[in-house]
């Protein structure tokens, strides 16, 4: 068997299992069960690592504007999708808000409660994406100029002004300013949740393989040199920056839906740094990594480290060092670790299929020797 | 009616704070070409460090020792966290000093149980009021500006008279040829690295007297800013910083005067922006171009 | 094919968690015991007042440690869940809570994050009691959402009346933080009913972390507020009367239930400032009471740290402590500590609180047209007892 047919097993293989293991899950435990909600979140900031990954790890952009992208396709979602006859009492204090339609309604109406639903909050999610890219692209034309980090801080200016805006007393018919919004529905399954982002990410991992990717690559490695091979640098960085905002807003609607209340306090530059962080323990410039961080990552600080914070952790009981705000603490420490002593994250910047590949030993000594 | 008078001195003190912080990441970015993302959370741990000392030992002994102590935080980073990384890419360092903020961040919470600590003792003197053109203000307010300009001529003179000031003038120009010059470029960083916090010492102390607690995040919002504002002056450059910072806290004060009260933060990013874009140097930066 | 073994190992590690995780839920040598969430914020900008929450359930816990169902005794076992005051970590918590197998849920402080738990209680049926969360868009279409205070619709407007008609002030100033749902809530119910009776209100944000309330005060001045209605969380209290003492402002600062903390009240020492609150509990009102938990707040470092270093008893104590024996009632009620029970039965729960009496009306709202009004005393550094407040 030669090494292809073996990584198109192993990748094949593995996203069964995984889907596989998202349809037991479901089967095993009720939606409301840490275990769907892990899976659910970890799924979302898949999503949302992945397409910051490629941003900052594939073209070499360091952005740190994805809560605000965010933040813009979950207030899409979430103002599009609000049932009718409940946005009075979500837009209390704004006469029921501005907008008086459902999408995800509209299309159940149409054809039907189960298809037209999903349909309808399927679309209504992708108009999320769409709405963060149009910014992403307006934001893009002045910004994209600018060098590394005045880059990142421009773009960390942009996602607190947006915050601003969504937050404004006089958009309240529209975003209901500083008030939750909530009631809009969701994918009830973790199987939903996987399936979703899979593809997404998978469009991506397309993406980063075509002709598109490989200029996006030459760009992060020497942008010179890749000006001088005819790469048009403006319009790959704009293009990546869409692209990247328009998941970013698409992870944004999911989260959302996980959160079951959105609230635009939440789309804090914290936010913004957690992401970066899962990308850089997954390895910057490795798809699989981000994906696999998110799971190890969400998994652990929203269920398995609890007991740091409660007194009880793996039988030892120490109330007096396992007291409110271990946890957060314990997990800095690793990230540090990481970020010190393993600077190529988890997975440097290998995807699954390379698992397989035998490297040659001298390769890996110089790789040591570095 | 006072008019806009308190707003304005309001401003140059919230101003003259933010310098104190702003000149520690132009320092730093000048020689490392990094954002010190922690920056912000050092100045928080100097206020934190201050509330307990100031309450457990005389005032005399307690303004040194969180000196000191401010001092060493920032040293310990350097070396610990940004000095591996020496030969690493830009981003990496940039993503060290955002993991470093998150840590220092994390594990106050976890020391202060996550509650703002009440300044119960702050330093005698300034904390009074005092009335400026009939505005009544704490003597802070008026000290902090000119206790600013003090410490920056004094840093100047560090910087153009002394031989590490020499050190790290050239540091900042050419990294790789100021070691071949036979400079000890650790040495060098380590003091910038000093330098910078020991004024975001003096700038937490007269920051939190004018404030009842410190909390985890007050450390956030000012840094920022500050940060803001170095970018603003010109990165790199400390005039730049000071002017910057000035000019950023008066506007600040000057938006809520006017009313925008919402878009008070909103405004200082905006503006930022805008210096970018029409001057990606800032006010009084240098050019820098990128060699093939 | 290192990180292969290295990613194994980790597998393995995470496995390993997940197996102590399940195998610690074992018995309690044959002792029975019902669970009950406490779903609060201990970290966060709310951290200190769910710490106040969380505090009056553990009294509640020390003072009555057992509770009769059915017959048999069971103990209580507090569950408490960190929610940190954010609404994106609120679903996991309440999870957490629900995979505890908790019979009943008490918290949270904050309306925000209430509402994003919300969801996942009713999803599991499992009853909740909001403690001190006033928003209406917590319980409004959620049925297993109940809650022991009073709500905003109420809090706004007897705020209001209490300002117009209490302390004869025309023109008022609110000020309340961007992104706070609480906050700005508040202020929403607030302004109609002032205006309704005549007055004029003028009303500005501040953006989160901010420090610097002095251009705030100023504005308050310049447009001659007699009263600065400022209903935010615990630390921008401290920060907006500093601010409010240094600019000599000569009218009252009222605040509204989260205000209601020893830290407030301390904040105005010494400083020539009006501070006034409308809150649920007065301390005083019950000596009995307030001499118990005293003593245990001294008795234990934690407590006592968790209250802010003294042990003055603050509203949402009381309130914590009120909702640990509703909690009970409805155990009781129940008969069994199914949760899916104890929510069919919750609605019919009456309670003699040290509050006042909890009877859940429409929505699971408890019936409350009263609330006190204290204010800050700057000698002491207590609160001092003013009026009981109505609406009209």
């Amino acid at each position: 068997m030669n090494l292809k047919k073996k990584q198109t097993i192993l990748v094949a293989s593995v996203l069964l299992i995984v889907l596989i293991g998202a349809i037991a899950l479901d089967a095993a435990f009720p939606s409301y069960h840490i275990v769907i909600k892990v899976v659910k979140k970890a799924a979302v900031y898949s999503l949302v690592a992945v397409s910051m990954n490629l941003l900052n790890g594939f073209t070499g952009l360091f952005s740190l504007g994805q809560a605000g992208f965010m933040l813009l396709g979950a207030y899409t979602y979430a103002i599009l999708s609000i049932p009718v006859s409940l946005r009075a009492t979500v837009y209390q204090y704004f006469d029921g808000g501005l907008v008086q339609f459902s999408i995800p309604e509209f299309f159940s109406g149409l054809m039907g409660e189960s298809v037209g639903g999903t349909v309808g909050m399927l679309l209504t999610l992708i108009l999320g994406g769409l709405v963060a890219a149009l910014l992403a692209f307006l934001i893009g034309l002045p910004v994209l100029r600018l060098k590394s980090d005045y880059l990142a801080i421009a773009t960390l200016g942009f996602a607190e002004i947006l915050r601003a805006f969504v937050q404004w007393d006089k958009l309240g018919p529209l975003t209901n300013s500083s008030n939750l919004l909530k009631s809009y529905p969701e994918f009830k399954t973790a199987t939903a949740y996987v399936i979703i982002i899979g593809l997404f990410v998978a469009v991506i991992v397309l993406l980063v393989n075509s002709t598109y990717g490989r200029a996006f690559m030459a760009i992060r490695d020497d942008e010179v040199a890749a000006q001088a091979m005819g790469i048009n640098l403006a319009k790959h960085k704009r293009m990546a920056f869409v692209i990247s905002s328009f998941f970013a807003g698409i992870g944004g609607g999911m989260l959302a839906m996980y959160m079951g209340a959105v609230q635009a306090l939440s789309f804090r530059s914290s936010m913004t740094y957690e992401i970066l962080l899962i990308v850089v323990i997954g390895g910057i410039g490795s798809i699989t990594g981000s994906v696999l961080t998110s799971f190890v990552y969400v998994a652990g600080v929203e269920w398995l480290l609890r007991g740091l914070d409660s007194g009880e952790f793996m039988g030892i009981v120490a109330p007096g060092i396992f007291k409110n705000g271990f946890r957060m603490a314990v997990v800095s420490v690793l990230i540090m670790v990481v970020v010190l002593f393993f600077r190529k994250g988890i997975m440097g910047d290998k995807e699954l299929p390379d698992l397989l590949k035998k490297r040659p030993r001298k390769a890996k000594k110089k790789e040591a020797a570095k | 009616m006072q008019g806009v008078i308190p707003y304005i001195i309001n401003g140059i003190s919230a101003g003259g704070q933010y310098a104190l912080i702003a000149i520690g990441y132009t320092l730093v970015y000048g020689i490392l070409r990094l954002i010190n993302f922690a920056h912000g959370d050092v100045f928080m741990v100097a206020g934190l460090i201050m509330v307990y000392a100031s309450s457990s030992m005389p005032m005399y002994l307690a303004i040194p020792l969180v000196l000191v102590c401010t001092v060493a935080l920032g040293f310990v980073i350097e070396r610990v966290a940004y000095k591996p990384l020496r030969s690493a890419p830009r981003m990496s360092l940039m993503i060290s000093a955002i993991g470093v903020s998150y840590l220092i961040q994390n594990l106050a919470f976890y020391l202060t149980g996550g509650l703002a600590q009440a300044v119960v003792n702050p330093i005698p003197w300034i904390s009074d009021s005092v009335e400026v053109f009939g505005a009544s203000t704490k003597r802070v307010t008026l000290v902090t500006p000119a206790l600013t300009i003090l410490l920056v001529i004094g840093l100047v003179y560090l910087i153009k008279k002394t031989k590490i000031g020499m050190a790290m003038r050239a540091a900042s120009r050419d990294f790789e040829t100021a070691q071949l010059m036979g400079i000890k470029i650790n040495r060098v960083i380590s003091a910038t690295f000093v330098v910078g916090s020991f004024l975001a010492a003096v700038g937490a102390m007269l920051y939190f007297t004018n404030y009842p607690s410190v909390s985890v995040t007050s450390g956030a919002m000012p840094g920022l800013k500050a940060f803001v504002a170095a970018v603003f002056g010109g990165i790199g450059s400390i005039p730049g910083a000071v002017v910057g910072a000035f000019i950023i806290g008066i506007c600040e004060e000057f938006i809520k005067y006017l009313g925008y009260t919402t878009f008070s933060d909103a405004f200082t990013f905006a503006l930022l922006i805008v210096v970018l874009c029409v001057k990606p140097t800032g006010l009084f930066g240098e050019k820098v171009t990128d060699k093939v | 094919m290192k990180k292969l073994i290295a990613l194994m190992l980790a597998m393995l590690m995470a496995f390993s968690l997940v197996a102590c995780g399940g195998g610690s839920e074992g018995g309690n040598n044959g002792e029975k015991v019902v669970k009950i969430g406490v779903y609060e914020p201990q970290t966060g900008d709310n951290g200190a007042g769910g710490k106040q929450e969380i505090l009056g359930m553990q009294y509640g816990n020390y003072v009555q440690p057992t509770v009769e169902i059915n017959g048999e005794t069971y103990q209580v076992k507090l569950e408490i869940v960190d929610n940190r005051t954010t609404a994106e970590n609120g679903p996991s918590a309440a999870s957490e809570l629900v995979n505890r197998k908790v019979s009943i849920v008490l918290g949270s402080y904050g309306s925000g994050v209430s509402a994003a738990g919300a969801k996942v209680f009713n999803e599991a049926n499992v009853a909740a009691i909001g403690v001190t969360c006033t928003n209406p868009i917590v319980t409004a279409g959620n049925p297993a959402y109940f809650r022991i205070c009073f709500t905003d619709p109420f809090q706004g407007p007897a705020l209001a009346s209490y300002a117009k008609d209490g302390l004869g002030v025309s023109k008022a100033y609110t000020l309340a933080m961007l992104g706070s749902d609480y906050d700005q809530g508040l202020v929403k119910f607030f302004t109609p009913a002032f205006e309704k009776l005549g007055g004029s209100v003028k009303s500005e944000d501040f953006p989160e972390g901010t420090a610097n309330f002095v251009s705030y005060i100023n504005n308050a001045k310049d447009a001659g507020a007699g009263v600065i209605f400022a209903p935010v969380s615990i630390n921008y209290a401290q920060l907006i009367i500093e601010a409010a003492a240094s600019q000599g402002y000569e009218g009252v600062i009222l605040g509204s239930d989260t205000w209601d903390s020893n830290k407030v009240a301390e904040a105005t020492v010494g400083k020539d400032v009006t501070v006034a609150v409308t809150t649920f509990y007065q301390e005083g009102a019950d000596a009995e009471f307030d001499a118990g938990i005293k003593e245990w707040i001294n008795s234990d470092a934690d407590a006592k740290a968790n209250n802010g270093g003294n042990d003055q008893v603050s509203a949402v104590t009381v309130m914590g402590y009120d909702a640990y024996f509703v909690a009970l009632e409805a155990l009781k009620k129940a008969g069994t500590t199914d949760p899916a029970k104890v929510l069919e039965v919750l609605p019919d729960v009456t309670h003699e609180g040290v509050c006042g009496k909890v009877v859940f009306g429409a929505e699971g709202d408890a019936v409350r047209d009263m609330a006190v009004i204290k204010q800050a005393n700057p000698e002491t550094g207590a609160w001092d007892f003013v009026k009981i407040q109505q609406v009209g």
